[in-house]
């Protein structure tokens, strides 16, 4: 059953992923690349890792995919979809391409030496949202309060940077 | 996966088919005569204007952004208030220094005019 | 396979099977109470008092010819309106009717409902959009935006819920209400009214509601990101929407009024007269109405049901379900009252009440009762 669940999740990330790169209208990547965040999400829940699960379709689905779709929406469509401009890049594309398949199958042949056994994970011991708190509040404390200053970061940048936007031509 | 997912699945299941056999029911039974005039995009009777895939204000992006921010920050405060009571004040002093530095880029970003509409 | 592990199969089941029936007949409870505020009568032509419009409408609308502009995303503009039914339905899963009648009880049930919420918002954004008429995209863009200026003040005021509760699942919830002997709309020495008032105004503003249904402002925009639907796919929306309103009532009803318990749930001796004679009073009450409005077969149907929750194990049994359902109709009608009550703000307005109102206050609510609940 997980198994299946496992390759459903993995497809609809992938099938997302490739129309997110292969579609020309900038709507038609963005909603691949809904759809391949959502394989990912029940990725993490295969993976018992609820808390994760949930945040990944909060944040990544219903936050920066409405903000992707807003700054499509803030482009001229039309003009952007009918530029061909990655045609050029073919051969310099295969040959990556390629590269990373050579080098997946010389992994897959050697084996990964000294990597741990996959942790089996477990299941509603003690609760998921549980463990990552005590985690974030106990041993990472200071990485979160620093997350509040990346957050400030963010606020000051989107601020400034929409209102260089502003001014009249 | 853990336990009492698999019934969402399945009412997500239904979520679809019963949608999707339902507009098919209703293909089979409804009348299609479309004409020029009926596909036309609805603009009060008045051929329609330009497109309406053209470009909008500069502040629905604001809007988005900021909503991203603060999506993160309570994001951050639902483990925490689910380990409310053991973590104690401690937990309470964390995270009300992490939202008083939130505060200080709201206070700035309202002051900057920001959250102004208009 | 025991009766325990079909039972969510089979809850699923109906409630997708049912749902749509029940849409119609929320619509029409809505137009009747609307024309009650408005000293009219409402539908009365299709059945006794127009019990049957609903019947009536669905058939309309499955007959009705399904136009699809010409410049319109034909993929999308299939997708959008299943988007939104599927988040909405989906959110179901996790409300507890009662101890026992649930789809599903997870740990993150609270999160579940807010992260299928954020996924319907593309059913409005990408249905706006592939229409290809500017009224639909302005529509549409109002509609995210609106959206998400209300979910940070509505994540905040659950977070005041959270910490009360210390879980994230719909079930504990309630079972901590039991546990400490309270509503949480009463918790922290009465603090959690103020979340509770920011929740319900971000609530309103969450599903579209009036005072703030921008997105589909007639007077301004036609019908906002649906006015090129029509038949069947209109349908499709209209059903969401409906169940999204069910779905944050019974939220409301299940964090704030301790979802299926019954008042004073831990004083024993109350146990009777709240599950048995309460309920058997309405269900009277409702019979003799319907008795002055002619409509006999419900007089009896009613008054039967009444008799029958006298029986004290059928009160045990059902207590939870006519407590849960009547908290959440308490709350769907108050939506009412709004809707009859106020007039729409304008979209300047409403910005600054969730931007600059609204989450300030949120915030406040926040620390206030981080503070309060140490103490």
């Amino acid at each position: 059953m997980d198994a299946a669940l496992f390759y459903t999740f993995a497809a609809i990330t992938l099938a997302g992923a490739l129309a997110t790169v292969t579609r020309r209208n900038p709507v038609h990547c963005a909603l691949g690349l809904i759809f391949s965040l959502l394989g990912v999400a029940g990725l993490f829940l295969l993976q018992a890792a609820e808390l994760l699960f949930a945040v990944q379709i909060l944040l990544y689905v219903g936050g920066v995919m409405v903000l992707f779709l807003f700054v499509i929406m803030l482009i001229h469509l039309e003009q952007a979809a009918r530029l061909r401009q990655y045609s050029r890049q073919w051969p310099v594309a295969l040959a990556a391409l390629f590269a990373v398949f050579l080098e997946i199958y010389v992994l897959a042949q050697s084996g990964l030496p000294g990597l741990p056994p996959s942790p089996q994970p477990r299941l509603n011991a003690g609760g998921n949202t549980e463990r990552i708190a005590d985690s974030l509040f106990y041993v990472y404390a200071l990485p979160f309060e620093a997350a509040s200053l990346l957050l400030l970061i963010a606020i000051v940048g989107a601020v400034w940077l929409a209102r260089k936007k502003e001014q009249p031509q | 996966m853990p336990e009492g997912y698999l019934p969402i699945l399945f009412l997500l299941a239904i979520a679809i088919a019963f949608p999707v056999i339902a507009l098919i029911v209703a293909r089979l039974l409804r009348p299609s005569i479309p004409n020029p005039a009926k596909l036309e995009a609805y603009e009060c009777g008045i051929e329609a204007e330009g497109s309406s895939r053209g470009r909008f204000t500069v502040r629905f992006y604001i809007v988005a952004i900021l909503f991203v921010i603060f999506d993160v920050e309570t994001i951050f405060l639902f483990p925490w208030a689910v380990r409310y009571k053991q973590l104690g004040w401690f937990g309470v002093a964390e995270v009300t220094l992490f939202l008083s530095i939130l505060i200080a880029g709201y206070i700035w970003a309202r002051k900057k005019g920001a959250l102004d509409w208009v | 396979m025991t009766f325990e592990t079909l039972l969510p199969y089979l809850m699923a089941a109906i409630f997708a099977m049912a749902f749509p029936l029940v849409t119609g007949y929320l619509v029409l409870v809505e137009r009747k109470i609307l024309a009650d505020f408005q000293a009219r009568l409402g539908p009365m032509r299709v059945g006794p008092h127009g019990l049957l419009q609903p019947i009536a409408d669905a058939l309309k609308l499955i007959l009705k010819e399904d136009t699809v502009p010409k410049d319109a995303d034909k993929f999308l503009f299939y997708l959008a309106p299943l988007l939104s039914v599927v988040t909405a339905f989906g959110s179901f899963a996790v409300i507890p009717i009662s101890a026992t009648l649930r789809i599903a009880d997870l740990n993150i049930g609270l999160l579940l409902i807010s992260a299928l919420a954020a996924v319907g918002v593309f059913g409005i954004i990408l249905g706006g959009w592939s229409s290809n008429s500017n009224y639909s995209l302005l529509g549409a863009l109002r509609g995210a935006a609106q959206l998400i200026s209300y979910e940070v003040a509505l994540g905040l005021s659950l977070v005041t819920v959270v910490m009360l509760s210390g879980t994230l699942s719909m079930q504990g919830i309630v079972e901590a209400q039991f546990n400490q002997r309270i509503w949480f709309l009463f918790g922290n020495y009465g603090l959690m009214l103020l979340s509770f008032f920011i929740f319900l105004i971000a609530a309103v503003a969450e599903v579209n509601r009036a005072p703030f249904d921008l997105p589909e402002a007639e007077s301004e925009i036609v019908a906002g990101y649906h006015t090129e639907y029509s038949g069947f796919r209109w349908a499709l929306y209209m059903l969401a929407e409906y169940t999204n309103i069910f779905i944050i009532c019974a939220v409301a009803a299940t964090v704030f009024f301790g979802g299926w318990l019954r008042p004073f749930a831990n004083i024993e001796w109350l146990a009777y007269p709240m599950d048995a004679i309460f309920p058997a009073a309405l269900l009277f009450l409702s019979a003799w109405g319907c008795a002055r409005m002619k409509l006999f077969p419900f007089t009896a149907l009613l008054g039967i049901s009444g008799l029958v929750f006298l029986i004290p194990a059928v009160a045990t049994a059902l207590s939870a379900p006519f407590w849960f359902f009547l908290k959440v109709s308490a709350v769907f009608y108050v939506l009412i009252w709004f809707r009859a009550s106020w007039p729409r703000l304008r979209y300047d307005q409403l910005m600054d009440l969730g931007w600059k109102r609204l989450i300030p206050l949120a915030l406040g609510a926040l620390l206030a009762n981080a503070i309060i609940g140490m103490l």
